[in-house]
């Protein structure tokens, strides 16, 4: 084991190198630009025995990766924001086509106005799409992340691809302490792919054929059936990794639900704000605690509910608005599964962080203050929008 | 084949074996079924195939039934390129990596709709990133697919569903791109313009393109009889008309080099194509002679200039 | 014939049968069938080389061509490239 000073790309870009991917197929944009230049250095370099294709558009980097996933190769690939968008409709079809590809989505603010830094809005525009998606909090865990999710996405129970997800600049570009496992290590945790099938001039199979309104349906049950089955590989996955790196990795994390009134609920690098608020207001004998959600699809509803089912109030916090619906994405799923429980927990809606706005822990401590006001039935709005300018 | 093999002269040395098989959907009389056809028998079987979405790739895998005896996969429409390219680059990794022993043939196949249009932009970007693979597209001059759409590949006065002769806009306006011309400014080694009607050069020209190591592209005229609206039986004599008009000229260009592969020296009047096609017939009004006279005009043009490219006086 | 349920089909929608078109017999598309007179018949094998769907067979044994009605569609390609007319359409 190793420390090295990383940020947040650069961790992802190591532990590419170190999962022996043999294809990347990527185009640069902001602020992922970090990953693939990195990747491009280790494979001018030779560290890294893989073939970097430098695709002209974000649509043809997926377009290419499933090629070269078909012939039984490991890919990587990587976007944010516009790219993710483009590549949408090929989104789909690599998870119909059941192929373990792992991308990073270096999560950045959608267009127009043009915004080049970080919130939830490219991944959430894009959440139905039957990838696994994974949000990470730090560096670290985006270079754990991206070690287990071909180690996920490649589990023939599973065979699904898996997006890592990592706040743009705030994570991407911000230079932490990362413990690097050794290659050995790595190695031993991921094994070689083994491919469910693949194109091969000695088995010829026909992959992407035309379905009519006969077959469709029962195609997309199996898929959605694989989907929510693979939390099964993902928790086996994550406990792995956790013991292999001493690190512990699971669908959520929490913080103070023993006897929390008031909890936030949050994804990414406001994790770690909320937290670190979290624990000052505890101090003082406020009682708050936060509810980290880092598996997103599947949604791990079990865990949630078991975690947020003693608290008087939600504050779930959105980096990523929903527009038109009756909450955020990340809201809209945790009301579904309040609902599905049975249980009728007060809950507020907030949006923050729009285009890169930054998050303070004076920004969260009126979170958890709005959370109070909830539970006391001061609070008539469903949905805040915390920070912005009136 | 390498180049400086012997080429194909006979029916009887190509093999009996089809790598496409019956049972398909496309049209009775279908062109670009002839197109993909050939293409395989010059191929053989150590053949990967990427198609674009379309009607070679529709009307040959209705789910169950697939069409096809070699590995093919689908993913787009407008991608067959840049899939392509990940398939490339994989086989050349993993040889690397002493994982795989297979070094088969790449085919990509689109049709005009997913090549000069929607398609450009990824078959730009694999002809530059220079990955060994043929690109075949089978034009039948329109997005025939869904329904008979013009695509930038459907000539000059064709009828076509969204460019349809009304009374005051008689068919396209646009003339068709010269895909081979696109293809050349990448700097590859072998482009070619081929006719499903001329079976030898199209069959030859598919196996000298396969022996290049970088990317390649035929173009091949592939008569459709739904849109042009022509008699099923007439698809091969279409094929042949295009070309002895010079409408549709047979030539290929080999690192930049340019050759004339059939010469027509004594050329038909292109009235004599276009009077036997329904998507055509409006141009045979009085009112619209001097389209037909525009359409001529350019052939000779173009032709004179091919004829120059080819270093022929 | 019943179709299969989710459970049983493959993953990912692949055909691992390879060729499994021929199980659909397009011979039932045609209004015209092609007819082919033995004694004319030179084994050009143009018919063979331009039938969009596969559906003349060759024989090299015996220099002789033959029909699959099992799929011909009677496009009447064959019978129009026919250099010594030996194919004629019949009406179904």
């Amino acid at each position: 084991m190793r420390i090295i000073g990383l940020t947040g790309d650069e961790a992802v870009a190591y532990a590419v190198k170190q999962c022996d991917v043999d294809v990347i197929a990527a185009y640069p944009i902001t602020p992922q630009t970090i990953i693939v230049e990195r990747i491009s250095d280790f494979v001018a370099n030779g560290e890294i025995d893989a073939e970097y294709v430098c695709v002209e558009s974000e649509h043809s980097a997926l377009s290419a990766c499933i090629g070269a996933s078909v012939m039984g190769a490991r890919v990587f690939t990587a976007t944010a924001s516009q790219g993710l968008a483009l590549m949408h409709e090929i989104l789909y079809i690599a998870s119909s086509l059941r192929l373990p590809i792992v991308m990073a989505v270096v999560n950045r603010a959608l267009s127009a106005p043009i915004n080049i830094h970080g919130d939830h809005s490219d991944m959430m525009g894009s959440r139905d799409c039957g990838w696994i998606q994974i949000y990470t909090e730090n560096a670290q865990e985006a270079y754990d992340t991206t070690i287990q999710a071909f180690k996920i996405a490649e589990d023939p129970n599973a065979s699904l691809p898996v997006t890592v997800n990592l706040d743009g600049f705030i994570i991407s570009h911000s230079m932490e302490r990362v413990e690097i496992l050794n290659d050995e290590d790595v190695k031993r945790f991921l094994p070689p792919r083994k491919p469910l099938y693949r194109l091969d001039v000695e088995n010829p199979i026909t992959i992407g054929s035309l379905c009519f309104t006969d077959y469709y349906f029962e195609f997309k049950r199996q898929q959605a059936e694989a989907v929510e089955e693979s939390y099964k590989t993902i928790m086996s996955v994550m406990n792995e990794y956790s013991k292999a790196s001493g690190r512990s990795y699971k669908f959520i994390d929490t913080y103070g639900i023993e006897d929390a009134e008031v909890l936030i609920v949050c994804m990414g690098s406001t994790c770690g704000t909320a937290r670190f608020t979290a624990k000052r207001l505890r101090e003082r004998g406020e009682k708050v605690g936060i509810v980290k959600v880092s598996l997103y699809r599947p949604f791990p509803s079990k865990e949630i509910i078991e975690a947020i089912k003693n608290a008087e109030a939600l504050v779930v916090m959105d980096r990523a608005v929903s527009f038109g619906a009756p909450s955020g994405p990340l809201c809209s799923d945790i009301k579904n599964t309040l609902y599905d429980a049975g249980l009728r927990i007060k809950i507020l809606n907030i949006i923050y962080g729009l285009g890169g706005r930054d998050v303070s822990q004076s920004d969260v401590e009126q979170a958890f203050k709005l959370g109070f006001k909830l539970k006391s039935g001061d609070v008539k709005d469903k949905v805040l929008w915390l920070g912005v300018r009136e | 084949m390498a180049r400086g093999e012997r080429i194909t002269v006979t029916l009887r040395e190509l093999p009996i074996e089809d790598y496409i098989v019956s049972g398909h959907r496309m049209c009775a009389g279908c062109g670009s079924a002839i197109a993909a056809r050939m293409a395989l028998k010059a191929a053989g079987p150590n053949t990967i195939v990427v198609n674009a979405t379309g009607c070679l790739e529709v009307a040959t895998t209705i789910y169950p039934y697939t069409s096809w005896r070699i590995p093919w996969i689908h993913v787009a429409f407008e991608n067959a390129a840049a899939v392509a390219s990940g398939i490339e680059a994989a086989i050349r990794v993993l040889t690397r990596k002493n994982l795989m022993k297979q070094k088969p043939n790449i085919i990509a196949f689109g049709g005009d709709g997913g090549t000069f249009d929607i398609g450009i932009q990824a078959l730009s970007g694999a002809l530059e990133r220079g990955h060994r693979f043929l690109y075949i597209c089978y034009d039948n001059e329109a997005y025939m697919n869904t329904g008979i759409q013009r695509s930038g590949a459907t000539p000059l006065g064709a009828a076509t569903t969204t460019s349809p002769s009304g009374r005051v806009i008689p068919g396209k306006k646009e003339w068709k791109k010269d895909l081979i011309g696109i293809a050349v400014a990448h700097n590859i080694p072998y482009a070619a313009t081929a006719c499903i009607s001329y079976w030898g050069d199209y069959i030859n020209k598919v196996k000298k393109a396969l022996s290049f190591n970088g990317p390649t592209v035929i173009h091949v005229l592939s008569p459709c009889q739904l849109g042009w609206r022509f008699d099923p039986s007439e698809t091969i004599k279409l094929g042949r008309l295009a070309v002895q008009t010079r409408i549709f000229p047979i030539y290929e260009v080999e690192y930049g080099k340019y050759k004339l592969n059939i010469n027509v020296t004594k050329p038909l009047p292109v009235i004599e194509y276009i009077r036997i096609q329904g998507r055509f017939r409006h141009l045979l009004e009085p009112q619209n002679s001097h389209i037909i006279e525009d359409i001529q005009k350019n052939i000779n043009l173009q032709w004179n200039r091919l004829l120059k490219l080819c270093s022929i006086e | 014939m019943s179709k299969t349920g989710w459970r049983s089909l493959p993953v990912a929608g692949i055909i691992p049968k390879a060729g499994s078109s021929l199980e659909y017999k397009t011979g039932t598309w045609r209004a015209f069938k092609p007819v082919v007179d033995e004694s004319k018949c030179t084994f050009c094998l143009l018919c063979w080389i331009y039938c969009p769907d596969g559906a003349v067979k060759r024989f090299d044994s015996n220099r002789k061509i033959s029909i699959d009605y099992d799929y011909c569609k009677g496009c009447g390609i064959c019978a129009s490239e026919c250099p010594v007319k030996a194919i004629s359409m019949v009406e179904e």
